[in-house]
């Protein structure tokens, strides 16, 4: 049975169609899953047995009748937990949600419920999706399943873990300056960030709303394509949706050879100083597959990459300080009211609001609501916030001469392998570092996808103790295999191509 | 190099409606001297005709018609969508919420 946890969304469809599986005996399976592995992985903040089982009972009703809903009926997944589920905690990993319960589905939810998925979980991230490891989230770290001493990526950790590790067929993050690229990369597998536009962010807990968008995780090109079409589209209740735009799964499935003449680009400010020379050459041998396969590879510039992650760390902090203006504790939240002891301390309101929010948001949630104070504050706002968004104009043009000469743009999707858990913690600055290949995706609005492009040797440092003192005392290294994630960079509404090349490159290498 | 100073850090916070301790004001004056820090190379970038990005969709204007919709789904019963709202509040009288004097 262990062996059905491996399968795709596609594999596992058919097999639900051929009733050769049942979706209660599915979902059984990875509750059972994630009851072995997620002590050790910590990828769930909750788990919702209860509430998947019935949903898999009626999805078993359908089948029987032979009326499944879609290729996801009936197939268990996860949602990050910062995305709300009607009557389902939804906390975004933070003390100040702790024990909030949503009165309403984000439209991708409801979307979802409506193709018949299974939601067995909700999963870990840094909170508020403010960090690149989960190490920020104010309950726990998740580990990375390919090495548990390091992080999974973040701030969609626990997604990426949890479909790395068969704790569900798929999940869905959040995407800001890289949140499901990163870690998808890290954890090795799919994660697509749509064109903004693409999917409805209602009922996503609010980062930064210029550049949010909400994602799959997948093992797949192809699953990533099937929950594309589900969550995408017009939704009354996000005005910034392109309600014209619609998307089909089944041109990815129908396109059998590469684009013909596909042009690849590969911007040389991203193979530079301070990338992994072995994530390098893996990169590069991926282009090559695709280049045997007729891809014409030609060496780009994006002279802007540099500035587009000080752009992030302005316009970010900026739209985060507005909208986490909303937590004051009082209509829910964490409010120090719940101790009786301090209530009647507190003299008033103001009081109230600034006792709250200093006690429910952890140290990065400060950090970035003061540096967004700081840069849209009188006397700061044209030096800081107006400069970036006029900036990030020129990172938009930047890609917009890219794809008149190219079709796609292929990079590493982090310059590094995943890191140690404490290793950046230190040091916020090297934290948002690591966001330096997948902000530009953000800033200019466009879609891109990392996907898996094989591992690479890292040294495993083992320290034993009470070994023989006579002996050399070094600490003595294994061999261990670590990662690499690729990024398919495409224009606005270019998924169907870059999830193609994406289809294609796994197959070539199966 | 901007340095933030530690009382700068104070209005800040006071701006932000956060609380913090003494530990945390020394804390954040480097953090965000040294994220400020790193922001500043935008200032290189000549944008003197440099329009200001702030949506990437050019959607304009999507309006809707001024009526009444259940966009929540909401239950018909009144009174059970009343007690699911107040449900996350913390301090409540009836269907009410409390809250704290506001002035004085």
């Amino acid at each position: 049975m262990e062996d059905l946890l491996k399968l795709s969304i596609t594999e596992i469809s058919e097999k639900l169609d051929k009733k050769e599986v049942s979706s209660v005996e599915l979902t059984k399976l990875v509750l059972e899953q994630i009851k072995l592995k997620d002590p050790e992985i910590k990828a769930f903040i909750t788990v919702s047995e209860k509430e998947a089982l019935e949903q898999a009972k009626e999805a078993d009703m359908r089948i029987s009748i032979g009326k499944r809903l879609s290729k996801l009926d009936g197939v268990p997944i996860s949602l990050k937990d910062n995305i709300l589920t009607k009557g389902i905690r939804t906390t975004a990993a933070s003390k100040m949600l702790k024990d909030f319960v949503p009165a309403y589905d984000a439209t991708i939810v409801e979307r979802l419920k409506n193709a018949g998925a299974i939601i067995v979980g909700k999963t870990n991230l840094d909170a508020w999706a403010h960090g690149s490891s989960t190490e920020n989230s104010d309950f726990f770290t998740t580990r990375n399943p390919h090495d548990l001493d390091r992080v999974p990526g973040g701030s969609s950790g626990g997604s990426c873990a949890a479909v790395a590790s068969g704790m569900g067929f798929a999940s869905f993050g959040t995407d800001t300056g890289g949140s499901i690229r990163q870690p998808a990369g890290f954890c090795s597998v799919v994660g697509l960030k749509p064109t903004y536009g693409r999917a409805s962010r209602y009922g996503l807990v609010a980062m930064a709303s210029s550049l949010d968008v909400p994602g799959p995780i997948t093992k797949t090109a192809q699953d990533a394509a099937i929950l594309l079409e589900i969550i995408s589209g017009k939704d009354t209740k996000d005005s910034t949706i392109v309600s014209n735009k619609t998307f089909d799964s089944n041109l990815i499935a129908k396109s059998q050879k590469l684009k013909a003449g596909l042009r690849i680009g590969l911007p040389k400010e991203y193979f530079a100083k301070g990338l992994d020379p072995k994530i390098e050459e893996k990169v590069k041998d991926a282009v090559k597959i695709l280049e045997g396969q007729g891809a014409k590879v030609k060496q780009i510039s994006l002279p802007m990459t540099d500035y587009a992650l000080a752009v992030y760390y302005i316009i970010q902090p900026a739209e985060v300080s507005s909208n986490l203006a909303r937590y004051d504790g009082i209509r829910y939240g964490y409010s120090v009211t719940s101790n009786k002891r301090q209530v009647t301390s507190i003299k008033n309101l103001e009081e109230l609001y600034l006792k709250n929010r200093g006690e429910a948001f952890g140290s990065e949630a400060k950090r970035r609501i003061m540096l967004g104070t700081y840069v849209l504050s009188s006397g700061y706002f044209d030096a800081y916030y107006k400069k970036a968004m006029k900036v990030r104009t020129l990172v938009i043009k930047d890609f917009e001469k890219a794809f008149k000469e190219v079709d796609v743009i292929i990079t590493p999707t982090s310059p590094t392998l995943p890191f140690k858990i404490g290793e950046r913690e230190k040091d916020p600055l090297s934290m948002y570092l690591a966001d330096v290949y997948t902000v530009g995706a953000n800033i200019a609005g466009i879609t891109a996808v990392s996907i898996p492009c094989g591992f690479v040797e890292a040294n495993r440092i083992l320290h034993i103790a009470n070994r023989d003192q006579n002996k050399n005392d070094k600490p003595y290294a294994i061999s261990h295999k670590l990662p690499v994630g690729m990024q398919i960079l495409g224009p606005q509404w270019s998924e169907e191509l870059i999830l193609s090349i994406a289809d294609k490159y796994e197959k070539l290498i199966k | 190099m901007t340095k933030i100073s530690k009382s700068e850090v104070e209005k800040i916070a006071e701006l932000s409606k956060i609380h913090l301790t003494d530990n945390e004001k020394e804390k954040y004056s480097n953090e965000l001297s040294s994220v400020l820090g790193y922001v500043e190379k935008l200032q290189k970038i000549k944008t003197d005709n440099v329009e200001e990005t702030s949506q990437v969709t050019g959607l304009t204007n999507i309006y809707r018609e001024d009526k009444v919709s259940n966009i929540w789904k909401a239950d018909k019963d009144v009174k059970k969508n009343t007690k699911e709202l107040l449900s996350n509040a913390k301090e409540k009288k009836g269907d009410y919420i409390k809250v704290k004097q506001m002035l004085g």
